[in-house]
């Protein structure tokens, strides 16, 4: 579904990413793991065409995505839900939802709506207040819900964990793995490595621009590098 | 109080132009956090072109619309020629760029025009009513109505509809507003050419009372800029009642205190405004978690 062939990208003069190949397949999770400072944001960043790509080719239903404008992509199904959030903070949950949906108009909206705060019954109750007011872990259910409301094929989901209580993240996770029922493809980009690996089909590791290595999730577990260096086992 | 009346209509006109004028500010606000300082150079493109225009043979509401066009047009083009290539600037720098525009656009206006003062007339004539006891111009009707008419559109706009929503999005997270497909750039010729149709607007319904010249556009752009302050920039309620309000004060304080005070009176309110209260009436306290 989607496919990642040589990809660099650039800060300044500064390559950050030195040909990453990736690929996701339909009804796959996906997951990206390394450290901070590995690229993971880059890359996404790039699959959403707010970074620049200096070389290489980004495929995505098996159409050339890597020179189509950011705003253009979720039309064709991709979305990110991006790292940090990047809520309408003066807007309220209500209408960062609806905004989610600025593709569409017709009836299937409110019923995503309705879907959205059933998984996330906290965004109905703060439904009229300003996003910018919510909690770090609302915030982030409200970026995933806002993402989903753009009827993604695939999702891009940037470090969903980051800066979450335990409890939050079990719960932010468990949405994620029930994305693959609702048919829609996930990459996964996380620092939280055990988390996102055990909910991931297949993961890639990288490492300072680089996929590093790349194997079921089961086996990334399992694989002793992988414990030591990410895992803290 | 006598002729308090008398103040009153002559500060509510006053103040609905200043009204439209921080109208304006609001869309281009909303959008980009600029305040557009060459807010006021359409306005006085709207009331020039429509004198032209008119004394050129065409019918007054056709000139009107003409006018209204192309002052929408001049907007769309600062954008894509001034703001959007400087896209990633700081705000205080793009709020520079309209400055520098304005000067441009007067400068080209003296040429283009002239530099006398012009009026086109009245709508309804220029015979005053009688309303208690006072008297008022048929066109400070015009004005007012105007005024109002141009709040509750934008209010509407804002609160109702999807691509108003997509604007204040846009203001406030361009990277999520692409995110959720909308196109930013479009969002922001739209708005440009949105502020310059109101800022026109007010200028064909002002010039037959207070007349237009190439110059006229940085006072009322200071005035309008008040006003908004007052109101809270970026709210259309606040700009209504921040204009009005303005309006009021100043023919409230040239009645009664002396007319040479009456300039004073915006700067005062805009320095006690940003000293007690910088949101405004109605602004909103932005509310962020870090």
């Amino acid at each position: 579904m989607l496919t990642v062939e040589g990809l660099r990208s650039k800060y300044g003069r500064i390559e950050v990413l030195h040909g990453i190949d990736l690929e996701v397949r339909s009804g796959e999770i996906v997951t990206v793991v390394g450290a901070n400072g590995a690229g993971k944001t880059t890359l996404l960043k790039c699959l959403s065409g707010t970074q620049p790509v200096t070389g290489g080719e980004i495929t995505f239903r098996g159409e050339m995505l890597t020179s189509v404008a950011a705003f253009k992509r979720l039309k064709r199904g991709l979305a990110q839900s991006p790292e940090g959030r990047q809520i309408f903070t003066n807007l309220s949950v209500e209408e960062n939802l609806r905004l989610g949906a600025f593709l569409f108009s017709d009836d299937r909206v409110e019923r995503d709506m309705e879907d959205a705060y059933q998984t996330f019954p906290i965004l109905r109750e703060k439904r009229n207040l300003a996003a910018g007011g919510l909690s770090g872990g609302q915030q982030q259910m409200l970026a995933i819900a806002r993402a989903l409301m753009g009827r993604p094929s695939c999702l891009l989901l940037d470090e969903p964990s980051m800066g979450l209580a335990p409890l939050l993240v079990a719960q932010i996770f468990e949405v994620v793995s029930g994305l693959k029922e609702r048919g829609v493809t996930v990459l996964l980009v996380e620092q939280n490595a055990f988390g996102a690996l055990k909910i991931a089909d297949r993961g890639y590791v990288m490492e300072t621009g680089r996929i590093t290595m790349t194997a079921d999730a089961d086996e990334l577990i399992a694989d002793p590098r992988i414990r030591e260096a990410y895992l803290g086992i | 109080m006598d002729g308090l009346m008398q103040f009153i209509f002559s500060g509510l006109t006053v103040g609905a132009v200043y009204a439209l004028v921080a109208l304006g500010f609001t869309i281009i606000y909303n959008a980009s956090d600029v305040v557009n300082f060459s807010q006021g150079e359409f306005v006085m493109l709207g009331g020039m072109i429509t004198v032209f225009t008119f004394e050129a043979g065409l019918p007054l509401p056709l000139a009107a619309v003409v006018a209204i066009a192309v002052t929408a047009g001049v907007g769309v083009a600062l954008n894509k020629l001034a703001i959007e290539p400087a896209r990633g600037a700081p705000v205080v720098s793009l709020i520079i760029i309209t400055i520098g525009a304005s000067i441009l656009i007067r400068g080209a206006s003296q040429l283009i025009f002239d530099k006398q003062l012009h009026r086109f007339p009245a709508f309804s004539g220029d015979e005053p009513l009688q309303v208690l006891g006072a008297t008022i111009l048929p066109q400070s009707l015009w004005v007012i109505g105007g005024a109002l008419l141009v709040f509750v559109a934008l209010w509407l706009f804002f609160t109702k509809t999807l691509t108003g929503k997509a604007v204040l999005a846009t203001a406030n997270n361009r990277l999520a507003a692409q995110l959720v497909g909308i196109n930013t750039n479009y969002v922001m010729t739209l708005s440009f050419a949105l502020s310059a149709a109101i800022g026109a607007l007010a200028g064909v319904l002002v010039t037959p009372i207070t007349l237009v010249g190439y110059d006229v556009g940085v006072g009322l752009a200071l005035k309008g800029f008040a006003a908004a302050m007052l109101g809270g920039m970026g709210n259309p309620k606040g700009a209504l009642v921040g204009g009005l309000l303005l309006g009021l004060c100043e023919a409230l304080t040239a009645g009664f205190l002396s007319s040479q005070y009456k300039e004073a009176v915006a700067f005062v309110i805009i320095l006690a405004v940003l000293f007690v209260m910088p949101q405004g009436l109605f602004g909103r306290k932005s509310t962020e978690r870090v």
